[in-house]
């Protein structure tokens, strides 16, 4: 007998607000929360403009900041969205001993998670102390005693891309299962997937699943720019993410967290807590192709979003709303269209298929949750959220992106599509829970 | 849910014993240490000295033809996933496309790939001529990066350290449609890679997975980290042989190497149906958390290692009793191997002072996420040959370690394996492996 999971708590730190309630407002507002990058100085880069999450404090979410004082920024975002989540479904944090009904050694932990950031002052100076321009070597020596004398080591651990798993850990006691992966922009599409199947075999009966990244910092934004895979929009930067737009030039490098309780029916019902939503199906794919570019007709995106389907044992009829990756970038926006048109068939140009991203930017590992809960949110009130900036469509193009303001339609069912570079593939769908 | 039993039907090993798992096993069997001093760059200004290096190879001898020119992408970590690879699909049998496109044995879209990886650090090196050309006034300066500086930065610069990299090359060579995953989770990864990958056969998405861990840790970047974490051993620089000695009254820390390990895994009806070698069969995997609010170090009582292991007796349905070899995590660093004793104690009671205990980062070092996976194979090569080596550098046990460490080596049968890991943060795993008849 396979366990039937749902979503029983969701919350997020992101570009657009530090709750899920103020996201979801501003998204049907069509605000957007791609501005000037202020968290260092990229006045000088290729692209200058970013989507980040300002003024977050992370003492508002947890009684014990000390404990967490060496996170990363990622990590910090991570504890924020987990601490809304296990509020809303009523799981005791910060406690030896919960009172919530769970039993901790079967509850998990799933991030799709990133790496943090490198001690930027301190690395950059040990190479400018030991580097050699005339024999183009390195001291090794003159290195190590910069990095030696400067570098903390918490602040070097808290870079391995675990650390934010291990302080949701922290922060609610898990003892079950616990991993984090790192699949480029599907990471978190893919936890809440494989967090899903744990739930399903029965090895656990909660999972806190989601992502947390932030890339926003200047080897970051160096690697993405000179992939040239950043918009370079400098002049306006709140309309250069334009998924789906024939002027759409590159993605927006956005930060954050998103996490959603995912719970067995029974441990739900047992509970007594408000199920939002039932997750249905996942698909997983490998595009096989090239690290550099997508599949051209799309052969990884089209298994995935099949798989998913399969999985969930519902036609491509039974959908009502996509969510979909929508970078902004020339090829996926393409490439995703045309995926989209061959698993959707007759049904594809009927199908709402838009993209937050217009407004929130890309948070990478965390952009498949903070894009899944949005997908909640559209089935709870029956609204779909719009693509912004979709002002000269792409003649190529031609699905219902939802251009410039929210649908009211019925939803029962939304899918969420993620693709990573490098050409890992993940979907999850999602169904209204009637009871 | 399926209950398709899950196989391993090939081994592939990259590590500081050699580039192939009859080179580790050879190693591991005479005791021979792949620990020496760093030749990867000049160690003067550091602590620890020495690390794990694989031995010199030529990474377009392991790429098709056809994909030469993606070797220029590829990291350290990434070749030597490649690698193992190559050497696992190899020695199961299996054809794919870059083995021979004629004689294909396998369907792209039932084979998986879940590959531990780490945080891979970039090469200085590469890096310094652009960090050089953003000087002003002897500092770094970052308007200048932006400018100038980042113009150096070769453009494809950012995928060599993207982790999910070594899955998505291994995909690419040998066209592997299936699900593909990138487990981030230190020195945990390998073996929540294996199970994961264990599971997705088992439910049906894939007939099979290749599943393992890859990670080069031989960069000074890498390495300071572990200097400053106190992680390492700074004495018996001078004696790389010795150095790293779990579970032993002389443990001063552990050393960091690289390498790469991946087993092919296979529901066991595919292995029948072509008359696989089988080497083992998963049927237990466990996964826990440590928790601790002083997380660089270990939980003092090994919790989270606890009750990995007991899950993954439980979901193997065997008792303490029925275990032949427990390769742990065992890292040299006293405290750590003083927590996982206590872990592995509770857990197996009283049979946890009987079965013999064979660390092996002693003579392979620590190669962080690949080093889950180069046990399992160190166990199934056991398994095969009816051989445990021994445990190199425990001569004298340290106070409160009451496990069997092998001292000599032992000629026996193996029925079943048990392998643990850990991060510091987190993350732990333990899997169990059976010999089939």
């Amino acid at each position: 007998m396979t366990e039937r999971v749902v979503i029983t708590g969701m919350g997020i730190v992101c570009p657009l607000g530090h709750d899920v309630e103020t996201l979801w407002q501003a998204i049907l507002a069509g605000k957007s929360g791609v501005a000037k990058t202020t968290i260092f100085d990229a006045s000088t880069f290729p692209t200058t403009f970013d989507a980040e999450v300002k003024d977050y404090d992370l003492t508002k979410y947890t009684k014990n900041p000390q404990l967490h004082k060496h996170s990363n920024r990622g990590s910090g975002f991570a504890i924020g969205a987990a601490a809304q989540a296990c509020r809303q479904a009523k799981i005791d944090i910060e406690t030896n001993e919960p009172a919530d009904g769970i039993n901790r050694s079967r509850m998990g932990v799933y991030l799709g998670a990133g790496e943090g950031s490198v001690d930027n002052d301190v690395f950059f100076e040990a190479i400018v102390k030991g580097w050699n321009s005339e024999n183009n070597k390195m001291d090794w020596e003159k290195w190590a005693e910069v990095a030696f004398g400067k570098m903390t080591p918490m602040r070097e651990l808290e870079q391995e891309p675990n650390m934010p798993a291990a302080h949701i850990a922290m922060l609610t006691g898990a003892r079950g299962p616990s991993r984090s992966c790192l699949t480029a922009c599907a990471a978190s599409t893919q936890a809440v997937g494989e967090a899903t199947m744990m739930i399903r075999r029965g090895d656990v009966d909660v999972v806190i699943a989601g992502g947390a990244h932030s890339m926003i910092h200047p080897l970051g934004l160096t690697g993405f720019n000179r992939l040239t895979a950043l918009s370079t929009r400098n002049d306006s930067p709140e309309t250069a993410s334009r998924p789906f737009s024939a002027s759409r030039d590159g993605f927006i490098l956005g930060e954050g967290a998103a996490i959603v309780i995912l719970e067995s029916l029974e441990s739900a019902k047992k509970r007594k807590v408000e199920i939002l939503a039932e997750v249905i199906g996942y698909g997983s794919s490998s595009d096989a192709f090239r690290v550099t570019d997508m599949h051209e007709e799309g052969r990884g995106a089209i298994q995935s979003i099949s798989r998913a389907l399969a999985d969930a044992g519902i036609s491509y009829r039974n959908v009502d709303y996509i969510n979909t990756h929508g970078t902004s970038t020339m090829e996926n926006d393409s490439i995703e269209t045309k995926a989209i048109k061959a698993v959707f068939k007759e049904k594809a140009k009927n199908i709402p298929a838009s993209s937050v991203k217009s407004m929130l930017g890309h948070l990478i590992g965390a952009a498949g949750a903070a894009e899944l809960i949005t997908c909640v949110l559209a089935i709870r009130d029956n609204i779909v959220p719009p693509t912004m900036n979709l002002n000269d469509p792409d003649p190529q193009l031609d699905l219902d992106y939802v251009p410039s303001k929210p649908r009211k339609m019925q939803v029962d069912i939304a899918m969420n599509e993620s693709f990573g570079f490098g050409g890992q593939n993940n979907v999850v769908i999602i169904k209204r829970w009637k009871g | 849910m399926s209950s398709a039993r899950i196989v391993i039907t090939g081994l592939g090993a990259v590590s500081p014993l050699g580039l192939t798992v009859g080179d580790m096993w050879e190693g591991l069997c005479t005791g021979r240490c792949g620990i020496g001093k760093i030749t990867a760059f000049d160690p003067a200004g550091f602590s620890c000295k020495l690390a794990g290096q694989v031995p010199d190879y030529k990474i377009q001898q392991y790429v098709p033809k056809s994909y030469r020119k993606a070797v220029k992408m590829m990291s350290r970590d990434i070749e030597l996933a490649v690698m193992a690879a190559n050497e696992a699909l190899t020695n199961s049998g299996l054809v794919t496309k870059a083995i021979d496109p004629e004689k294909v044995n396998v369907e792209p879209e039932r084979v998986a790939i879940n590959m531990g990886a780490g945080l891979i650090s970039c090469d200085l090196v590469e890096l310094a001529p652009a960090v050089a050309a953003s000087v002003t006034d002897g500092k770094f300066d970052l308007r200048k990066w932006g400018k100038e500086g980042l113009e150096l930065v070769t453009p494809l610069w950012l995928l060599k350290y993207l982790p999910n990299m070594p899955a998505c090359h291994i995909g690419i060579i040998h066209d592997i449609q299936g699900p593909s995953n990138s487990i981030t989770c230190a020195e945990a990864s390998a073996h929540l890679a294996i199970g994961e990958a264990s599971q997705i056969i088992a439910r049906g998405s894939s007939n099979i997975a290749l599943a393992g861990g890859a990670e080069a840790k031989v960069n000074p970047i890498v390495m300071i980290r572990q200097c400053l974490l106190k992680r390492v051993t700074s004495e018996n620089n001078d004696d790389p042989s010795s150095a790293c000695r779990p579970f032993d009254a002389d443990a001063k820390g552990s050393v960091f190497g690289e390498g790469a390990g991946i087993v092919i895994l296979e529901n066991l009806e595919n292995a029948k149906k072509r008359d696989a070698k089988i080497y083992a069969e998963v049927i237990g995997v466990g996964q826990s958390n440590n928790i601790n609010p002083a997380y660089e170090h270990l939980e003092s009582d090994g919790k989270g290692i606890q009750i990995a292991i007991e899950k993954a007796m439980a979901n193997a349905q065997i008792e303490p009793e029925d275990l032949d070899l427990i390769v742990p995590h065992g890292t040299g660093i006293a405290a750590d191997d003083l927590a996982e004793t206590t872990a592995i104690e509770a857990a197996l009671g009283k049979a946890a002072t009987k079965v013999a205990v064979w660390p092996t980062k002693s003579m392979l070092s620590n190669t962080g996420a690949a080093g889950g996976a180069l046990d399992v194979i160190a166990a199934a090569c056991a398994m095969a040959n009816g051989k445990i080596p021994v445990a190199k550098n425990c001569e004298r046990k340290a106070a409160g370690c009451n496990l069997n460490i092998v001292k000599q080596p032992l000629e026996t049968n193996i029925h079943h394996a048990l392998c643990c890991s850990y991060t510091y943060g987190g993350q732990t795993a333990a899997v169990v492996l059976k010999k089939l008849d």
